[in-house]
């Protein structure tokens, strides 16, 4: 049988008027907003900063993701971001006294061509030297991980190897994200919900406050959560990002009993799939191709998707779409996050990850806290700032990366 | 699935076309002269507009000819097609492109393409350099 779900206490948080100010203010109450808040009263005693969310908590990015965590990153920058998110995934749900299921099954990521096997392997390679666990799979140990994937030659790309993280898996993203809030509640962090931003205050370049729906809050600092809608804030602030915002869907089956034991992504068929704990199948792939804020995208798109994964996994063919949805990614052309500063004085910006944010949450919300709190980055965010636009120091994980994009 | 109207085949599914971002970014007219934070704006920043945005698409699987469309990134409403080098239908004050490979063949890629856009998008070549270059040189 499926996994049973663990029961929830009736109210995480409390629902609070906004207050006239705030030492801090972080704009966005998804995953990576919850985060930030959480780290900035955690590790740097900043209790008394809002989250302002412009629907209801957790319900843009952090509900549509298909909940993969893992850290195959090949550049050093990646790898060091994604791996620390990775062992914070590991001690997280004991320090926020919630079982999300963090369920550590393993990623596997497929090579279907030359191309990909010889790229994969050297991924193997360069995640060994930066500490993260990886391995190459023959389609023989491919097969006795994963025995309902197809590995024989009569497709138009069989399966040549995988490389695979053990250490990767997925989790309940609702429930990071209600772990995430009660601990901030408890911390004192005021999460206010149906506060839509709708301008900055600023003093010569310097943003003292922000205006929204129930009106302005005077604030010290302002951290940009907003994913999908970054650009639109930051041209409010009166600067630009290099991001476009995209759809990205995904979809899941009805409830099977288990079949499918870890994850599996393909970026040349390019589909991944994975099992959730309740039995449904869950299913993404890439991006569509035109700019789009409407949460939604266009039909063969997930057409495209199905066809891969009913090509990899044959037993899938019988297998009934219950549901599809999208959501907005923002995306940069190097694939890599924006973490960092921004041409206006006290406000911080943490975006561009794109379509695979959910994985970052942790990292980004600790590294995005300590560069609010001191005003300079971590070491680890440092790389991922927006001057390397200009400086050329692009941390290009397109392709490079295992990134499905 | 968009439907899209190509200029010169008529409405096809969005399947036969190849997205191409923001129209109307021209490329620099005097690169030599451009700082690293002009190049990163010209290389790496675009428009990301919620709303009405001009965009161009190209046919791909059918005739291969580039245009431009006007499209409201929220509602998927597709609002104006409209040749490579024509100005933005919806905006008063036309905005020429200058120096972009892609506007000079015009006048043979689009059914609709007016002489007087054709004319536009030739003239700008020889225009004078301050009527073009600002917008030109940073976008």
């Amino acid at each position: 049988m499926a996994d049973l779900l663990p029961e929830h206490p009736e109210f995480l948080w409390r629902n609070p008027d906004p207050k006239k100010s705030y030492d801090a203010v972080i704009v966005g109450g998804g995953g990576h907003g919850l985060a930030t808040a959480y780290f900035l009263a955690k590790n740097h005693g900043m209790t008394n900063i809002a989250i302002l969310e412009k629907g209801w908590l957790a319900g843009g990015n952090m509900a549509r993701n298909t909940t993969i965590i893992r850290s195959n990153y090949l550049w050093d920058e990646s790898a060091a971001i994604y791996e620390h998110a990775l062992k914070l995934w590991e001690i997280l749900p004991e320090e926020l006294e919630y079982d999300f299921l963090f369920s550590q099954r393993g990623v596997m990521n497929l090579a279907h061509t030359l191309g990909d096997v010889r790229e994969s392997m050297r991924r193997v390679g360069a995640n060994k030297l930066n500490g993260v666990d990886a391995e190459w799979l023959d389609p023989q140990q491919v097969k006795e991980l994963c025995p309902i994937l197809n590995i024989n030659d009569n497709i138009r790309y069989p399966v040549m190897g995988a490389t695979y993280q053990p250490r990767a898996g997925i989790a309940k993203h609702d429930h990071v994200a209600w772990a995430f809030a009660r601990k901030c509640d408890e911390l004192g962090v005021d999460i206010i919900q149906n506060c839509e931003v709708t301008g900055f205050v600023k003093d010569g370049n310097r943003v003292t406050g922000v205006k929204t729906n129930r009106g302005t809050i005077n604030t010290e600092k302002v951290g940009l959560c907003a994913a999908g809608h970054s650009s639109v804030l930051a041209e409010m602030a009166g600067f630009r990002l290099p991001i476009q915002s995209h759809p990205l869907q995904a979809l899941v089956s009805e409830l099977h009993e288990p079949v499918h034991p870890t994850v599996v992504m393909s970026n040349h068929v390019h589909v991944y799939v994975s099992q959730a704990h309740k039995g449904e199948l869950v299913m993404g792939a890439g991006v569509d191709s035109y700019n789009g804020y409407g949460q939604r995208g266009s039909f063969h798109v997930i057409e495209h998707q199905m066809a891969a994964a009913v090509e990899l996994f044959p037993i899938f063919a019988r297998a009934h779409v219950l549901r599809t949805w999208g959501g907005i990614v923002d995306t940069t052309l190097d694939a890599s996050p924006i973490v960092g500063t921004t041409p206006v004085e006290n406000m911080f910006v943490n975006c561009g990850w794109g379509t695979g944010g959910f994985k970052g949450t942790p990292a980004a919300g600790l590294t995005f806290a300590h560069t609010i709190a001191t005003g300079t980055p971590h070491e680890l965010n440092k790389p991922f700032a927006l001057e390397r636009f200009e400086t050329g120091a692009l941390i290009d994980e397109h392709g490079a990366a295992a990134v499905a994009h | 699935m968009l439907l899209i109207s190509c200029p010169n085949c008529g409405s096809r599914d969005e399947t036969e076309f190849h997205y191409g971002g923001q129209a109307h970014v021209a490329y620099p007219e005097n690169p030599n002269e451009l700082n690293d934070r002009e190049w990163a704006e010209f290389l790496f920043y675009r428009d990301n507009t919620k709303g009405a945005f001009a965009e161009r698409w190209l046919h791909s699987t059918g005739c291969r000819q580039w245009f431009n469309m006007l499209r409201d990134t929220v509602t998927y409403d597709i609002q104006a097609v409209y040749p490579m080098g024509a100005a933005r239908p919806d905006k008063s004050a036309p905005a020429p492109e200058s120096g972009t490979a892609s506007t000079a063949p015009d006048s043979t890629t689009t059914g609709t393409a007016a002489p007087s856009i054709a004319a536009t998008s030739t003239a700008t070549s020889t225009a004078p350099a301050s009527a073009t270059a600002p917008e030109g040189a940073t976008k």
